[in-house]
C-alpha cells in the first residue's frame, strides 16, 4: 500500500488507541444500550417476528448495531469545522495532499481500532446474554466486511460534506444536529427500516445515504433476502460511497475558492 | 436571594443574547431539537404498532408513559443539560474562572452554558404530556391532580441530578462522559418504555436500585389506577418526589465532593 | 498586612509509566514551604523560572487550591473557605484564561460582571471611564471579544478585574505574547495604580521590563523556594552585580595596564570594557585618563537579566 495513506492509517488507529478512557466507556454505554434495545425489541416480537426478522435475527441487529456505531462513527463530527472556524485549516489546504483524502485515511484508522475494540466487546456481551444469528454461508462474513467498510466511507463523506458548511455557516451545530438527528433515525438504529411503511423504506434506500450506514450492514449480516441481496445493498453502498466523495470534491473546491479565515 | 436569582438570569440572558448572533445555526437547532425529541416517541408508536400492545399495556397507557418520560428528560435537558460541559472546563483550566467569582460553580456552570435551543423541545413536550393525560381516561381526584403536576417536577429533578452527578466524574475522569450517558440517555430510554418489557436482574438494577421506574412507569400505574404487574407495593407508585430527593442530595454531595478533589489536585 | 502565608506547600502526586504495566508514583512538591508578607499598597514582583512554582502559589492565595500545608490569609480571610467572600475583594487575571464572554461585545461583559459583583452602578461608571481613559478601551469596546488582539483582550481582562475596586489585584503572566505598545500601556497602568496607591498588586512576570519597570520589591521563587526577597538594588548588591564602563581609545590599549578599582572585561581594537569593583566611577575615570588618551566613554547599568539569569542557574 502507498506510504502516505497507509502512514495516515496508522495515526489515526495510533491516535485514538490513546483514548483509552473514552474507549472502555464507549464499551460500557454499548453494552447497556444493546440491552435496552435488545430487551424492547424482543418484547415486541414476544416469541414471534417483526418486519421478517426473527428473535435471533433481532438480537444480532441490535448489538451488531451498537457495535458498528463507533465504527461509523456518525454522530462525531471532523475536526473539519473546527479547523475552518479557527483558520487553521489553511495548514491543511497547504499541503501536497487534499485533505479529504488525508482525512479519509485517518478516519479508517480510527475506524480500525473501533473494530477491534468497541465492535468485538459488545458483540461478545450480547453472544453471552442473548443468543445471536450467526450466518449460515461463509460468505456472509465476507459480504459483511465489505459492507462494513463501505459504511464508513459512507459516513465519512457525509460528515465530511456537513464540516464544509462551515465555510458557509461558522458555526455548524444546528446542521450537525441535524445530520445527527436524520442519520439515526434513517439508518435504522432506532428500528428496522423494515416496520415503515414501503414507500417511505423506498425513499431512505433509494434517495438517501442513510440505511448505508448502518441497515445495510445489518441486513447483510442476517442474511436478509439472501446473498443477491446483498450484493444489491453493497452495490448500492458503493454508489453512495462514490457520489458522496465525488460530491465532497465539489463542494470543497468551491469552499477553498470563497475561503474567508476567521478568526485572525 | 432574589438578587442572586437575578444576577443568574443576566448571565442567561447574555448566553441567550450571544447564542443567537449566528441566527441561521440557531434556527436549525431549535428545529432540529423539536424533531429529534420526536423522534424517541416515534420509536415507541412505530413499535407499539408493531404489536398492538407493549409489555402488557395498551395504547394510552403506553403513550402516558412515555410522554411523562420525555417531558421530564427534556425539562431536566433544558436546564441541566449542558453540566457535561464541565469536562471541557477541567481540561482546558477554565473551571478556575468560575471559582474566582463570588457564586457557585455549579449554577455558573449550568446559567453560562444555558442553550435556549432546548426550549422548544421542553415545551413540546410539556404539551405532548397534557395530551396524554387526556387521552389515558384517568379517574381524576385530587391526589391524582397532584401527582399529574409533580410527577414530570420530580422526574426532572430525578434526570437533572443524574445529569450533574455523570458530569462531576470528569473532575477524576476528563474523558468520562460516555460512562454517564450510558445512565442518563439509557436511563431515558428506560423510562420511556413500560419497566415489565425488561428482563429480570436488568429491570431489577436499572428500575429499582438506580431507581429509573419512578420517574414515569410507577407515576403512570398510580394515574391509571392499576397495580404493578411486577408485584411493587401500591403505595411505592407515588413515591417518585422523594427519589427525586434522594436523588438530588446524592448528587449535591457527590459534586461537592468532585469541587474538594478539584480545589486539592489542581488542573 | 494584607496577605500573609506561612510555610505554604504544595504537593503534587505525579504518577509516571515504570515498564508495561507498573505505575511509578511520587510526589513532587510543587511549592515548598513560602512565607510570604505583603502589605496594602504594595506592588509585587513575583518571578522565577518555569515550574518554579508562581501559578500554584498565585493558586494557593485565590482559593482555587487547597494548600498542602501552612496557612494563609488574603484580605484576613483563608481563601480555601471562604471562597466567595474573598473573590469581591480581589481581582484576578490569568494570562491565558479569559473570564470575558467570548461571544458579547467587551462592554456586556463589563455590565454583567457589575451584576455578578453587585457593584453600585455609580462606581462601577467611574472606574470604568478611568480604565477607558487609560487604557483606550473606546475603540474597541463594542467588539465581540473573539475577534479581539491578544493585547486589547489584555486590556479587557485588566479592566474587568478592577470594576468591583478589588482590595488587591493577583496578576499572573499579563504581558505575554502582548506587542510592544500593548506592553507599555499594560505597565503605564499598573504604574498609576500603584502611585494611587488603594489597589495592592501581585504580579508574576517572566518578564524582566515589567520587573524593572514597575517593582520595587521582588520575590523571587525557584524550585518551589523563595529564593530572594528585596528590593531590585539589593538583588544587585547580592549577586554582586557591576557596573560597566565603556571607552574609546585615540591609541591601542598598552598591555598589562592595571586600573585600581576596575578589571578588564575586553579589549576590541580601541575600545575597552571595564567593570567597576563598587568604587564610584569617577576615581576610575579619572585614573583611566591620566593613563591613556580618551576618547570617549558611557558607564552601563548592571542589567538585570544577567541577575536572574545567574540566579536561575542557582550561582551565587
Amino acid at each position: 500500500m502507498p506510504r502516505a495513506p497507509w502512514a495516515l492509517m496508522v495515526a489515526g488507529f495510533r491516535r485514538y488507541a490513546t483514548y483509552r478512557q473514552a474507549t472502555v466507556a464507549g464499551i460500557f454505554t454499548n453494552s447497556v444500550f444493546g440491552f435496552l434495545r435488545c430487551y424492547v425489541l424482543l418484547a415486541v416480537a414476544a416469541g414471534g417476528t417483526v418486519a421478517g426478522y426473527s428473535g435471533p435475527q433481532l438480537a444480532t441487529y441490535v448489538w451488531l448495531g451498537q457495535g458498528m456505531l463507533a465504527v461509523v462513527n456518525s454522530w462525531t463530527m471532523l475536526d473539519l469545522a473546527e479547523r475552518v472556524r479557527s483558520g487553521d485549516i489553511v495548514a491543511d489546504l497547504l499541503r501536497p495532499m487534499d485533505p479529504l483524502w488525508t482525512y479519509l485515511w485517518t478516519d479508517l484508522g480510527r475506524a480500525g481500532f473501533s473494530l477491534l475494540t468497541r465492535f468485538s466487546v459488545p458483540m461478545v456481551v450480547g453472544a453471552v446474554a442473548f443468543g445471536l444469528y450467526l450466518p449460515t454461508h461463509a460468505v456472509t462474513y465476507v459480504l459483511t466486511a465489505v459492507s462494513i467498510v463501505l459504511a464508513v466511507i459512507v459516513g465519512f463523506a457525509c460528515r465530511y460534506l456537513v464540516g464544509l458548511t462551515a465555510f458557509w455557516l461558522l458555526d455548524i451545530r444546528g446542521v450537525s444536529m441535524f445530520w445527527s438527528f436524520a442519520s439515526g433515525a434513517g439508518s435504522g438504529l432506532y428500528f428496522p427500516l423494515a416496520i415503515l411503511p414501503d414507500w417511505l423504506t423506498a425513499v431512505l434506500w433509494w434517495g438517501t445515504p442513510f440505511p448505508s450506514l448502518l441497515q445495510a450492514p445489518l441486513d447483510v449480516a442476517v442474511e436478509r433476502g439472501g446473498d443477491g441481496h446483498a450484493v444489491l445493498v453493497i452495490g448500492g453502498q458503493a454508489a453512495w460511497a462514490v457520489a458522496l466523495l465525488f460530491a465532497c470534491r465539489i463542494v470543497q473546491a468551491r469552499a477553498v475558492a470563497r475561503l474567508v479565515v476567521q478568526g485572525g | 436571594m432574589a438578587s442572586v436569582l437575578g444576577v443568574y438570569a443576566k448571565v442567561v440572558r447574555a448566553q441567550i443574547r450571544s447564542q443567537t448572533q449566528y441566527r441561521l445555526s440557531f434556527a436549525f437547532e431549535v428545529f432540529g431539537s423539536v424533531i429529534i425529541n420526536g423522534l424517541d416517541l416515534a420509536t415507541v408508536f412505530v413499535l407499539f404498532s408493531v404489536a398492538g400492545s407493549l409489555g402488557g399495556f395498551a395504547g394510552p397507557e403506553v403513550f402516558l408513559i412515555a410522554a411523562l418520560s420525555a417531558f421530564a428528560f427534556s425539562a431536566a435537558d433544558l436546564v441541566v443539560g449542558n453540566a457535561d460541559k464541565l469536562r471541557d472546563y477541567v481540561r482546558t483550566g477554565l473551571f478556575d474562572t468560575l471559582l474566582l467569582r463570588p457564586l457557585s460553580a455549579l449554577w455558573q456552570l449550568l446559567a453560562v452554558n444555558f442553550a435556549p435551543r432546548r426550549a422548544g423541545r421542553a415545551i413540546q413536550g410539556g404539551i405532548i404530556y397534557a395530551i396524554a393525560l387526556v387521552v389515558a381516561d384517568i379517574g381524576w381526584d385530587v391526589p391524582r391532580i397532584v401527582l399529574a403536576v409533580v410527577a414530570p417536577i420530580a422526574g426532572a429533578v430525578f434526570f437533572g441530578s443524574l445529569f450533574v452527578a455523570g458530569a462531576t466524574v470528569a473532575f477524576w475522569w476528563v474523558e468520562s462522559g460516555e460512562v454517564a450517558n450510558a445512565f442518563t440517555y439509557g436511563g431515558n430510554d428506560f423510562t420511556l418504555y413500560p419497566s415489565t418489557m425488561f428482563g429480570d436482574w436488568f429491570r431489577t438494577v436499572f428500575g429499582s436500585v438506580l431507581g429509573f421506574s419512578f420517574v414515569a412507569y410507577l407515576p403512570t400505574l398510580a394515574l391509571i389506577g392499576r397495580s404493578d404487574p411486577l408485584g411493587t407495593p401500591d403505595w411505592l407508585r407515588w413515591c417518585s418526589p422523594v427519589t427525586a430527593l434522594i436523588a438530588a442530595v446524592v448528587a449535591r454531595a457527590f459534586w461537592r465532593l468532585g469541587v474538594r478533589h478539584y480545589r486539592s489536585t489542581g488542573s | 498586612m494584607i496577605i500573609s502565608a506561612d510555610g505554604l506547600r504544595k504537593d503534587f502526586t505525579v504518577s509516571r509509566k515504570a515498564g508495561r504495566f507498573r505505575r511509578e508514583r511520587h510526589v513532587v512538591s510543587a511549592v515548598d514551604g513560602v512565607d510570604l508578607r505583603v502589605e496594602a499598597g504594595e506592588l509585587l514582583g513575583y518571578i522565577g523560572p518555569n515550574g518554579a512554582g508562581k501559578s500554584t502559589t498565585l493558586k494557593m492565595l485565590t482559593g482555587v487550591l487547597t494548600p498542602s500545608a501552612g496557612t494563609v490569609r488574603v484580605c484576613g480571610l483563608e481563601p480555601v473557605a471562604s471562597r466567595t467572600t474573598l473573590a469581591r475583594r480581589i481581582g484576578v487575571v490569568f494570562g491565558q484564561r479569559s473570564q470575558l464572554w467570548w461571544d458579547l461585545p467587551l462592554a456586556e461583559s463589563f455590565e454583567l460582571l457589575r451584576h455578578i459583583y453587585r457593584v453600585p452602578a455609580g462606581d462601577h461608571a467611574t472606574r470604568l471611564a478611568r480604565c477607558t481613559s487609560l487604557l483606550g478601551l473606546d475603540e474597541f469596546a463594542r467588539t465581540p471579544v473573539r475577534q479581539l488582539s491578544l493585547g486589547q483582550r489584555m486590556r479587557g481582562e485588566l479592566t474587568a478585574a478592577l470594576l468591583h475596586g478589588p482590595e488587591v489585584l493577583f496578576l499572573d503572566e499579563p504581558t505575554i505574547g502582548l506587542d510592544v505598545l500593548s506592553k507599555q500601556a499594560v505597565r503605564t497602568f499598573l504604574a498609576e495604580l500603584d502611585a494611587r496607591g488603594d489597589t495592592t498588586v501581585v504580579l508574576t512576570t517572566h518578564d524582566l521590563a515589567d520587573i524593572e519597570k514597575l517593582c520595587k520589591r521582588l520575590v523571587v521563587i525557584d524550585h518551589g523556594r523563595v529564593v530572594h526577597d528585596g528590593g531590585l538594588d539589593e538583588l544587585h548588591a547580592r549577586y554582586g552585580s557591576r557596573r560597566t564602563l565603556v571607552a574609546d581609545l585615540d591609541a591601542p590599549w598598552p598591555e598589562g595596564l592595571v586600573v585600581p578599582g576596575a578589571s578588564v572585561v575586553s579589549v576590541e581594537n580601541r575600545r575597552v570594557t571595564l567593570e567597576l569593583d563598587g568604587v564610584a566611577a569617577g576615581e576610575v575615570i579619572a585614573a583611566l585618563a591620566k593613563a591613556v588618551p580618551l576618547v570617549d566613554l558611557s558607564v552601563r547599568e548592571p542589567q538585570i537579566e544577567d541577575v536572574i539569569a545567574r540566579l536561575y542557574r542557582g550561582e551565587r
